[in-house]
């Protein structure tokens, strides 16, 4: 790897060239059983314990179809708006790797299952938010590998590795690809389409049940491929940029290639067509496997399964269970809800949507969802580093403590007490309430002596009150706030000191 | 060996069944006559790699405690049988006669495999095949050639040479074969057995390793159409491991068999499967066969199917790109022969010495051939016009259909040639299936049938009957028809005339 890349920088890059790019998302569905047998599909079991003749490829073994894997890419096909094809076939594609069992992938070659598709996305521009159409070349279906572990060796992969190590857990698990045709005229907001593309596929995919789409965990891969040229001029050659796990690395991918390949032509060079690697920490690719000399992978309809030809009823069928479009649904909830493209933003990158709309149908306010869902809960699963739908809190807890505070029994910091307690598993809503004590202090009595010994403590501030500056309150409900340890109604403590000075507001 | 022991190897599996289900005999001295015959003749036959002689017993053991116990037995119960090692069976070594897979134990059994031990037969092992199913003598075995017991310096047939000897030294009543272009029916036609492909999709593949799956079909090996029928209905039948299995009931091949009248039957003779290329002593005892057919009441009419010429072509074409890719899994990574692991080969390296080392000669041609036809650049003009001629051939059996309720010809060309007599000649070895392959090209079914000894040199002549997609019943029809006619002439099977080894 050259420490030393030359790159253009990104804005200067765009004054020469114009960037074309296509994009490959792989999306692991999330069916119970792999693609052609009925071994489980959990992810981070240990390795080789979810296994048979059939994905291990044992001589003799044959695949059979799982059906719910063609529902979901024919769902997955229509809401990409792409033509189902009537008759298609699966097909081998052909190269020893040990990665792959029968050293050949069970793919979809020439017929795949979905073709001509689209998928409009949002950037947000200067001029204001703008809708660009994706168009898909092609959705289809193949079984994904095994997984190698390299060990020793300095560039973690197999050539210079002392062993490895294969897990064929993942060997057969169903697999969507989802191919763009090239998307041109997108100019400096390339990287910023790319993003937003696999970001709104991530939310058609989530939306359709058919996957977890977690790019951490690879359920959902992008393969980046882009090229630049000069404008009026040819298209120049492309690379494949993989290893981009994360949405913010597809946009960074995007970037870096650009500053990359820019350098390039202004030295006078060529692009090499080849596959890179992205490195998350330092943003870069660094060069892999060339592809000037393209593989033959020697396709051929792959004889141990029978053609799939979906009639039209049931692709009909399919269709009737599509969810709406997130993207009409995202428009939908911002009226709904009442609030601004910000804040539907801030909901969508917490992965909150979903969230806040089960807790408003539980019953709690729509103000409030939002507001436990995207500040103290999103705190924590930050903190823990896990998916705000993993946090081990329901909307049911959340609706009982929202009416809890609405009777005056809980105020907004006993509720974030509550909820550490629940999230630390120290049992349901009640049941942290009554073990930690936290009630609100509704005593009036109790508040009064503790009011009483806040003014005698701060004759000076009690004075500022009484001659008409209410704004001193403040460090009076601050007091006794704190001498109740906050189980008190702060709105309540300021109704009876104003009371008790005989004051109004 | 005790004269009833000799008198329970030359039984047939109806025959022995009866005695077993009646108590005349047991599954086990049954087992134990035929495991002795396979200790007293196999060094010289040589149709077993694997003879599980424990686990047979024990099955057979078993069986005979069921029966005695007053439970329902199958109708073949007790009776043993020989495996071709290409199905695979759980925890004994399946090899397909290569070396690649020395040592390898499948933790599994082929559906085949479990519809024997379902029906309460009596594996007694694996048998010797030309590796990986390819070839004609079972000469490419990478254990040793198999001897005919016709005379033991010729080729018992192949690729299913095991499964034919056995069944013609007595060393089993009944085998299982597969059949990719004609290696169940070339090996019983030069060895005086019956050995049926069934129609593609009627046996389940499951566990079978494949050599070409769009062609490869599992069938039965006997030495009787009955035997035959029997055991057929045994492993056929739709199978949900089998994506290509058939989901429609098995053709009722023992009644047909039970049947055995052909009058009114058409008959079609196939003008391109005879004449040249075919030995004289073949052709005069299949036209001997023909004037018995008619005189049973059948009426013969001759047909014509012109794409059959270029079957062997598109045969040649269609296996060895499937075969290449099947193939591709034997690697030295994960089970079988590994070579040159010794921590500096790469794991490229490794695998290409295994498949050096692992792979003969005439599988190492196949998988080139195949290679070669499905590269980017030559796919459309080999593999893709090989599909063409294959829809061409479907067609010409769909027209002799119309016209005739089954097809005949010889099986093969010769009678078993001498070991060693066309092994370096590919081209005459490939030319033994020229008439059995077009069936497995179009995916129908066809039933080969000793019809007699050759007067050039003594040796069994086999007849062909080919049949349409599941109506295998028919092959049962006529093959009994014919058997009981020829039965009749001679007072006895034909393979009571093999010589005493």
């Amino acid at each position: 790897m050259s420490n030393t890349q030359l790159t253009v920088p990104f804005a200067e890059a765009m004054t020469r060239y114009e960037p074309i790019i296509g994009l490959e998302v792989h999306v692991e569905l999330g069916t119970n059983s792999k693609m052609f047998c009925s071994c489980a599909t959990t992810f981070g079991a240990s390795p080789n314990t979810q296994v048979c003749p059939v994905c291990l490829g044992l001589p003799g073994s044959m695949p059979v179809l799982n059906k719910v894997a063609v529902e979901s890419t024919i769902r997955i096909g229509l809401a990409l708006n792409c033509e189902i094809a009537t008759w298609c076939r699966f097909a081998r594609k052909n190269y020893f790797y040990p990665d792959m069992p029968k050293d050949y992938q069970v793919s979809q070659y020439d017929e795949p299952l979905c073709t001509n598709g689209w998928l409009d996305v949002t950037v947000a521009t200067d001029d204001g938010p703008q809708v660009v159409r994706v168009e898909i070349e092609r959705v289809h279906m193949e079984e994904d590998t095994g997984k190698l572990t390299h060990a020793g060796g300095a560039t973690g992969r197999i050539h210079g590795a002392d062993y490895s190590l294969v897990d064929y857990n993942r060997a057969g698990i169903p697999l969507i690809e989802i191919v763009t045709k090239t998307v041109i005229g997108t100019g400096p907001l390339a990287p910023a389409v790319a993003r937003a593309y696999v970001t709104e596929l991530r939310d058609v995919m989530r939306a359709l049940g058919v996957s977890d789409v977690r790019m951490e965990e690879g359920s959902l891969r992008c393969d980046v491929n882009l090229s630049l040229n000069r404008p009026g001029a040819g298209w120049g050659t492309r690379s494949e940029t993989k290893n981009v796990n994360s949405l913010r690395s597809v946009e960074r991918a995007v970037h870096s290639e650009i500053e990359r390949q820019a350098a390039v032509l202004d030295g006078g060079g060529r692009v090499i067509q080849e596959t890179r690697h992205f490195h998350e920490d330092t943003g870069r690719s660094t060069s892999g496997r060339s592809k000037e000399q393209a593989e033959d992978y020697r396709y051929f309809p792959e004889p141990d399964l029978v053609p799939i030809a979906p009639t039209r009823t049931w692709v009909e069928e399919l269709r009737a269970t599509l969810p709406e479009v997130p993207s009409v649904k995202r428009a939908r909830l911002q009226s709904t809800w009442g609030i601004n493209e910000f804040e539907l933003a801030t909901l969508v990158n917490a992965g909150a949507v979903e969230l806040v709309e089960s807790s408003i149908a539980a019953g709690v306010d729509a103000a409030a969802a939002r507001k436990w869902w995207t500040g103290e809960l999103l705190r924590v699963a930050n903190e823990r580093g896990v998916e705000l739908a993993d946090l081990p809190v329901t909307v049911s807890q959340i609706a009982r403590v929202e009416s809890l505070i609405a009777d005056g029994r809980l105020n907004d910091q006993l509720a974030r007490q509550v909820f550490e307690g629940v999230l630390a598993g120290e049992g349901d809503v009640d049941v942290v309430i009554a073990q930690r004590g936290l009630a609100v202090v509704s005593d009036d009595g109790a508040l009064l002596s503790a009011i009483d010994e806040a003014l005698a403590a701060q004759p000076d501030v009690a004075e500022k009150i009484k001659s008409g500056k209410i704004q001193a309150a403040g460090a009076i409900v601050g007091a006794v706030m704190k001498t109740t340890k906050g189980q008190a109604d702060a709105a309540k403590v300021r109704a009876l000191l104003l009371d008790r000075l005989g004051v109004s507001e | 060996m005790t004269s009833a022991a000799a008198d329970l190897i030359r039984q047939s599996a109806s025959v022995l069944a009866a005695a077993i289900s009646e108590g005349e005999v047991s599954s086990v001295e049954v087992t134990k006559a035929h495991l002795a015959r396979i200790a007293a003749v196999d060094e010289r036959v040589h149709a077993f790699l694997q003879v599980t002689s424990k686990a047979a017993l024990e099955s057979a053991q078993a069986i005979d405690e069921k029966r005695k116990s007053g439970a329902t037995l199958g109708v073949l119960a007790g009776v043993p049988i020989a495996v071709k090692d290409v199905l695979t069976m759980r925890g004994v070594p399946t090899t397909c006669g290569s070396k690649i897979l020395e040592g390898w134990r499948p933790p599994y059994d082929a559906t085949v495999v479990s519809r024997l031990r379902a029906a309460d037969l009596v594996i007694l092992g694996k048998t010797n095949m030309d590796e990986f199913a390819m070839g004609s003598s079972t000469e490419h075995s990478a254990y040793g050639p198999t001897h005919n017991p016709w005379d033991l310096e010729r080729i018992p047939g192949g690729s299913g040479g095991g499964s034919a000897a056995a069944l013609a030294a007595f060393e089993t009543p009944l085998s299982i074969g597969t059949d990719t272009g004609g290696s169940i029916r070339q090996p019983a036609a030069v060895t005086g057995t019956v050995g049926v492909k069934p129609t593609y999709g009627g046996v389940s593949r499951y566990g079978l390793v494949a050599l070409a799956s769009s062609l490869d079909q599992a069938g039965p090996c006997a030495r009787s159409v009955m035997d035959a029928a029997l055991l057929h209905s045994v492993i056929a039948g739709h199978d949900p491991r089998d994506s290509t299995s058939i989901n429609a009931p098995v053709p009722d091949v023992v009644a047909a068999a039970n049947r055995g009248d052909i009058r009114g039957l058409r008959i079609g003779l196939v003008k391109e499967l005879s004449g040249e290329g075919y030995q004289a002593g073949v052709l005069q005892r299949f036209n001997e066969s023909v004037e018995l057919l008619q005189g049973l009441g059948a009426e013969v009419v001759e047909v014509s199917c012109p794409h059959f010429d270029y079957a062997l072509g598109a045969y040649y074409l269609i296996l060895p790109s499937e075969a290449s890719s099947n193939l591709a899994r034997f690697d030295g990574m994960r089970y079988g022969l590994r070579v040159g692991d010794n921590g500096s080969n790469s794991v490229e390296q490794v695998m290409s010495l295994s498949r050096e080392a692992g792979f003969g000669a005439e599988v190492k041609r196949r998988i080139m051939l195949g290679t070669y036809a499905l590269s980017s650049g030559y796919y459309d003009a080999y593999y893709g016009q090989a599909q063409k001629v294959r829809t061409l051939i479907t067609r010409d059996f769909n027209a002799a259909f119309e016209k005739a309720d089954v097809l005949i010809s010889p099986t093969a060309p010769t009678t078993a040639f001498k070991i060693g007599e066309k092994v370096d000649d590919p081209l005459a070895m490939y030319l033994n299936d020229i008439a059995t392959i077009p069936v497995n090209l179009a995916g129908n079914c066809a039933m080969s049938l000793p019809v007699g000894l050759s007067p050039a040199d003594g040796l069994p002549v086999g007849l062909q009957i080919m049949a349409p997609p599941m109506a295998d019943d028919r092959l049962y029809l006529v093959g009994s028809a014919l058997e009981s006619a020829l039965t009749d002439r001679w007072g006895h099977l034909l393979i009571q005339e093999v010589p005493n080894l």
